[in-house]
């Protein structure tokens, strides 16, 4: 699999090194590009409060000051803010793929009717800008008394999840053969059994693909986070870092930083891991979908 | 239950259905979506006739298409609507460019490739709210440090206010957006690219095609499904969010990044005007699904001429 696809005949091979300035120059301009910024937040979580104020910033820090760190995570609850986002995170990535799985199913595998008026639901809850179905959810949330709540964020990305949810895991359906439930049936297995012994097991590298974006999406969440969550102790970590940059935001940048690079390494890990299931699950979405 | 009489369409994946009680599995997810996004949805959509007004008490009524005639006259939204297409549509084409030179890239047998492909994860592993407050850090007039790295290369126009002047504000925010939108194109091309058969290059390089040639027969048709899907989803996202050009400008300078969910997120939730609001929501999502609509139909159009 790792094999390149752009192999080198033989003829060509002494021409190679010539695309090979050009090539490591656009090499070097992505690195600098993606990296530059992850970088410079890295260093400057490292920095003092004093030398922040400085005009002239040098890029490494003058001395490794991990005060930072400490404080954020000591003082400014990141702790309880990462927990709370751990624990609303996990329950909508489990709850949306318990409901997600039969349901992507069904809508692949229904008549065209069906399966064309949830496609385009789905669509429609996708296009329809956010802030605009933030009122009548925020009052309906309200209602069922789940405001303020961390249970009461975890039912809205539960919602928000599932349409890209059910589009990426309809596409993996489809990409199923059909021949292989057709010879459940006759060997007399309930529809039940063909979902949990025929497609399930096929299906569960589409599963995690859809499971790691649900997380994703659900861990960096921030806009319904900030209307539906009151009180400090269930803050979602987005929402934290994001108090750092209030009218103070100047002073608080060491903190800030170092949050900010503490919040995005677990995501780069699991994506570092799970990249190729990943982007497998996407394709799987739109060619078959 | 098994009641299989006919074996025909088998490999088109609709027709007969095996699976009779399949129905039935959509109803756990069904329930939720009802009533936490069809409901609040029609309820958006329905207020879009209204003339819903912030406040206690107001009492609200049904006025027919009047927001929407209002609308129509409304100048300074139509100015925010066009730059809110000028900037998916950008922000779209700038990642994909990006993002599939970056797939090529990591394709080749190359020193660092193991850095590069941790860092082109970086912009989506970062918290939105994160990236938007790391760049206008980093874009910040004096303080900020790429204006101190473009001073120190003598760079002509390094004491330029990125996101403050009137003429790179739009420029530089879209290319903010193509780096928050690079990662899920680059990593979903690159899969693409190395599902290719390896015997249909060494095919291909045996007739003697060349180097361009095999981008221009194989890798791009190999990938042209998963683009189309990836410029239709990157449209939809950018066209409706706003969170980046709400903490990077907050539509300024003087208007020049202010994307229509911003105005209508302004409208209703500084204004309080949320019939007229929504009614631009509504004018919204008809505009994403009809160029939708018009990009689908002639990417399948093409596909059906190969």
């Amino acid at each position: 699999m790792s094999t390149p696809a752009s192999v080198i005949a033989p003829a060509e091979k002494r021409k190679r090194k010539y695309y090979l300035i050009p090539t490591y120059f656009a090499v070097i301009c992505y690195v600098i590009f993606l990296g530059f910024p992850f970088l410079w937040m890295f260093t400057t979580s490292l920095k003092s409060p004093l030398e922040l104020l400085q005009l002239h910033q040098t890029l490494l820090p003058k001395g490794l000051y991990w005060q930072n760190y400490q404080d954020i995570i000591e003082k400014r609850g990141l702790i309880n803010s990462a927990k709370n986002s751990l624990v609303i995170a996990t329950a909508t990535t489990v709850i949306t793929t318990i409901f997600a799985v039969p349901a992507g199913y069904a809508i692949a595998r229904l008549k065209k009717v069906f399966s064309g008026a949830a496609t385009g639901w789905i669509l429609i809850s996708q296009v329809f800008p956010v802030s605009l179905v933030i009122i009548p959810l925020f009052m309906a949330v309200r209602r069922v008394g789940l405001l303020d709540t961390i249970w009461g964020l975890i039912l809205v990305y539960l919602v928000a999840s599932l349409p890209f949810a059910l589009w990426m895991l309809k596409g993996y359906v489809a990409s199923i053969p059909m021949d292989l439930e057709e010879a459940g049936a006759m060997d007399g297995a309930s529809s039940f059994q063909i979902l949990r012994r025929i497609v399930f097991p096929l299906l569960l590298p589409g599963i995690v693909a859809t499971a790691l974006f649900t997380f994703l999406n659900s861990w960096n969440e921030f806009f319904f986070a900030l209307v539906l969550i009151q009180s400090p102790e269930h803050e979602t970590l987005p929402l934290t870092l994001a108090r750092f940059m209030g009218s103070e935001g100047q002073v608080l940048l060491g903190p800030l930083a170092a949050g900010a690079f503490l919040a995005t390494i677990p995501s780069l890990l699991v994506f570092g891991i799970m990249q190729r299931k990943l982007a497998s699950g996407l394709l799987a979405g739109a060619v078959k979908g | 239950m098994s009641t299989v009489t006919t074996k025909k369409a088998k490999s088109s994946g609709k027709g007969k259905m095996y699976n009779r009680g399949a129905w039935k599995y959509a109803i756990p997810a069904f329930i939720p979506l009802l009533l936490l996004s069809v409901v609040p949805l029609s309820q958006a959509i329905w207020t879009a006739f209204t003339d819903n007004v912030a406040g206690f008490h107001v009492k609200v009524k049904f006025i027919g298409l009047e927001n929407f005639h209002r609308l129509l006259g409304d100048k300074l939204f139509w100015a925010s609507f066009k730059i809110g297409i000028i900037w998916a549509v950008s922000v779209t084409l700038l990642a994909l460019v990006l993002g599939f030179g970056l797939a090529l890239l990591l394709n080749q047998k190359l020193r660092f490739l193991g850095l590069m492909r941790v860092l082109s994860l970086v912009p989506w592993a970062m918290p939105p709210v994160i990236v938007a407050i790391m760049w206008n850090l980093l874009l910040r007039p004096t303080s900020g440090p790429i204006q101190g790295i473009l001073e120190f290369l003598h760079i002509p126009g390094a004491k330029t206010d990125w996101l403050g002047d009137f003429n790179t504000a739009f420029p530089t925010v879209i290319l903010i957006g193509a780096w928050v939108a690079m990662p899920i194109i680059t990593v979903s091309i690159l899969a693409a690219i190395q599902g290719i058969p390896m015997d249909m290059i060494e095919a291909a390089t045996i007739d003697g095609a060349n180097a361009w040639q095999r981008f221009r027969f194989i890798t791009v048709p190999a990938v042209r499904a998963i683009t189309t899907a990836l410029v239709a989803l990157n449209i939809i996202w950018n066209f409706s969010s706003f969170g980046l050009v709400f903490v990077l400008t907050a539509g300024g300078p003087g208007g020049k990044t202010f994307v229509p969910a911003l105005f209508a997120y302004n409208e209703a939730f500084k204004y309080g005007n949320f019939g007229y609001a929504a009614s631009m929501g509504v004018v919204m999502a008809l505009a994403i699904l009809l160029m939708l609509g018009v990009y689908l139909k002639a990417s399948k159009r093409e596909d059906t001429q190969r």
